[in-house]
């Protein structure tokens, strides 16, 4: 297929297609994070995670509509507050969810999927009587959009490099608020062992709910970003939410390293490929692939050693 | 799913009895007026089959999603059936009766498509059913049509190779869209590569098809053909491979949710399709997708289709009017909207011509069956129930709407069994 191609020409092609893969790599790891804490650190099946990016991606929609509105002057820096906003609203949502319906059901897990999926069609039907059935357009200020030209092939979408800039920001924070920080430390006790938790004072109930609004939290944050990218309608979560639990499940649940591992092995088999084969087949095989060593290892790539 | 029965059951506007109080009055003028002419028939005359026609009423069925991933499609089609129901009811209705309709949501789900169409032609004995948008929809409802011996109005563009006596086609098949596209592409724009781009089901595949023997009759070349699973939103891998290729033009038929997500991924990429370098000839992108998209992600790109909200002709003129003075300023209109509307006009122009409200009666006079004061212009029935219609190139402006370049000179034969195209 490389036939009457200049070698400089293929390089580019290959730059490209090597950020082609980072992007999605950081897309895969935006989706993923706020799971890997609800469903790796709680245990909780959440089948709405989709609808709460959705939620963050309409907050990011009121946002840039307001701004176009009252402050049309500073409308290019609304995404930065439509983020927070959407982490906020999401949190918000999360919190009163954990505590209305998911704090009942920490004992039946596999009604937690139940209930979260009849949450994510419930939430999904109000964004349609609310917001309409159709996708909504949200508009992005003038420095988003576009790409830096390296050369005369190589360019680099800048909206690329910003969710691969807030994919990282929020790994990181995530890994200093879970390793590095007091309560990262009684969340991590409260998962491996919860009545011992409980004897040494931790309120675990508290933690619990703390723990489900960061989640929802950061999965609004990865909404925000994902209006950069993709649709927004009352059921574009769903065209997430498979791949978000195949990155989690496949990096082992308990591990958010290992949901930073298997994000970079699947979206860089499937970028790779795409790019030579058609894509409905590539993401077969990226399925194959991935079903294959979770037979070997059912438990993931990176299962956390604990006596159980 | 499937659960959620939203039936409503009425007129239009059945809620405002002022309103109603109004309808009657006009309903009762218009039918003062008929008889000037000769009284309304008999309902036993017009109806020996047992449809839900009394000597006032005739009751007709809407089957869409109005839940579920579909409804972002189909509400317009819905919306675009009820204002024909009111148009034709304040116009003295058909056969001197007025239309009520039952409404039901296949949810976007197809087995409850078949479960309400079923409903909907055995408990309430409806005359028409206007329905279904998706292909697979309407395969869900086909047998069921075909039992019972009911009639659907489809309004979508889709792949053809059907022909059922109980569905009225008001969408374009495939040939008419693509072949009249891609000729344009060659004759006006001197293409002579091309890149199939489509997400993964019978429709894109079907339609790639045709314009792969359509390409290669013209002897030219056709450089990549993809496909993407239904709801993909990754596509810079894609569009690397199309950077590559340098095809001169891309024919997308791409949909859903994946559609915003690639225009938006083109032109991150320093696509600017304004260049036409590549040109994008688009069969799946209505004025509805662009709202989604965002009118600065696709403008430049071309469109094949049948109808743009911005053709310039009276008939047209006031269906937007009325269509915005119905449902609000914002409202787009886009091509299987306005075939959507035609469906309740072409029923009631075979229901009176057959002066009859049977099935079997309506189907003998389907072929010739022509509207003139069609949106799109003229329409006429062919005897593959399918329509006669002109094909049009729009491009896509900054504002999400198209701006017509060209139109066919004739009217498209439709041409659902395309030889040498299978």
């Amino acid at each position: 297929m490389f036939d009457g191609y200049t070698s400089s020409e293929l390089m580019s092609i290959f730059a490209m297609q090597g950020f082609a893969g980072l992007s999605l790599f950081s897309v895969f790891v935006l989706m993923a994070m706020g799971l890997a804490i609800i469903f790796g650190q709680m245990g909780v099946i959440n089948m709405a995670h989709g609808e709460f990016m959705i939620l963050g991606a309409y907050t990011t929609y009121l946002t840039s509509g307001f701004f176009q509105s009252y402050l049309p002057g500073l409308f290019g820096g609304y995404f930065l507050i439509a983020m927070v906003l959407a982490f906020i609203v999401c949190a918000a949502l999360g919190a009163l969810v954990e505590w209305l319906m998911i704090r009942h059901l920490y004992h039946r897990p596999l009604d937690t999927l139940l209930a979260t999926w009849g949450l994510s069609l419930i939430m999904q039907q109000a964004y349609r009587s609310i917001f309409g059935a159709r996708e909504v357009g949200v508009e992005l200020p003038e420095w988003m959009i576009g790409a830096i030209s390296v050369t005369d092939l190589v360019e680099l979408p800048i909206n690329g490099l910003f969710v691969m800039i807030i994919a990282l920001s929020i790994a990181v924070g995530v890994y200093l608020l879970m390793y590095r920080s007091g309560y990262g430390k009684k969340v991590r006790a409260v998962v491996q062992n919860r009545p011992m938790a409980e004897a040494v004072g931790i309120n675990s109930a508290g933690i619990d709910r703390a723990t489900f609004a960061l989640g929802c939290g950061i999965a609004g944050i990865a909404g925000a970003a994902f209006t950069m990218i993709g649709s927004t309608g009352p059921s574009s979560g769903q065209a997430y939410i498979v791949d978000t639990f195949l990155v989690v499940v496949f990096g082992g649940a308990q591990s958010l390293i290992g949901t930073i591992i298997s994000a970079f092995g699947i979206s860089q088999a499937q970028s790779t490929m795409e790019f030579f084969l058609s894509g409905s087949m590539a993401k077969v095989l990226t399925l194959l692939v991935v079903v294959g060593i979770l037979m070997l290892r059912p438990e993931g790539l990176m299962a956390l050693k604990v006596r159980r | 799913m499937g659960t959620t029965d939203i039936a409503a059951r009425g007129r239009p506007f059945g809620k405002g009895t002022g309103f109603r109080k109004s309808l009657m009055t006009l309903a009762a003028s218009v039918m003062l007026a008929t008889s000037a002419h000769g009284a309304t028939p008999a309902t036993a005359e017009v109806n020996t089959t047992g449809l839900a026609v009394t000597d006032d009423t005739v009751t007709v069925g809407i089957l869409h999603s109005i839940t579920g991933t579909m409804a972002l499609s189909e509400i317009g089609s819905v919306q675009a059936e009820k204002l024909a129901i009111d148009q034709i009811n304040a116009s003295g209705g058909v056969l001197g009766r007025q239309i009520e309709f039952v409404q039901e949501d296949g949810a976007s789900d197809w087995p409850t498509f078949a479960e309400k169409s079923r409903k909907l032609l055995r408990q309430d004995n409806v005359a028409a059913i206007f329905g279904a948008w998706t292909s697979a929809s309407r395969k869900a409802i086909l047998p069921v049509i075909e039992q019972y011996n009911g009639m659907l109005y489809y309004p979508t563009f889709y792949e053809g190779l059907e022909q059922s006596p109980n569905v009225v086609y008001t969408g374009q098949e495939a040939t008419q869209q693509i072949l009249a596209g891609i000729d344009w592409a060659v004759e006006a724009k001197g293409a002579k590569t091309f890149y199939l781009l489509g997400s993964d089901y019978i429709w894109p595949r079907t339609s790639n098809k045709i314009a792969r023997k359509h390409i290669d009759k013209l002897g030219l070349k056709v450089v990549g053909e993809e496909y993407y699973p239904l709801g993909h939103t990754q596509f810079n891998s894609v569009i690397n491979k199309i950077k590559l290729k340098k095809p001169d033009v891309i024919f997308a038929s791409v949909v859903g949710g994946s559609n915003v997500a690639f225009y938006k991924q083109m032109k991150a990429a320093g696509v600017d399709f304004t260049d036409e370098k590549p040109l994008l000839l688009t069969i799946s992108v209505t004025e509805d997708e662009i709202r989604g998209i965002g009118g600065e992600n696709v403008e430049g790109i071309y469109a094949s289709m049948k109808y743009f909200q911005s053709l310039d002709n009276p008939n047209n003129k006031e269906f937007v009017a009325a269509f915005k003075e119905a449902y609000g300023d914002d409202m787009v209109i886009g091509d299987v909207t306005q075939a959507a509307y035609l469906g309740p006009w072409l029923w009631k122009a075979a229901v009176e011509k057959a002066g009859s409200f049977d099935i079997d009666e309506i189907r003998k006079e389907f072929a010739g069956i022509e509207f003139n004061k069609a949106p799109e212009g003229y329409v006429r029935i062919h005897e593959n129930h399918h329509l006669w219609s002109k094909t049009r190139i729009g491009q896509a402006q900054l504002d999400g709407q198209y701006k017509v370049v060209y139109e066919t000179e004739e009217l498209m034969e439709p041409d659902p069994f395309p030889e040498g195209y299978q």
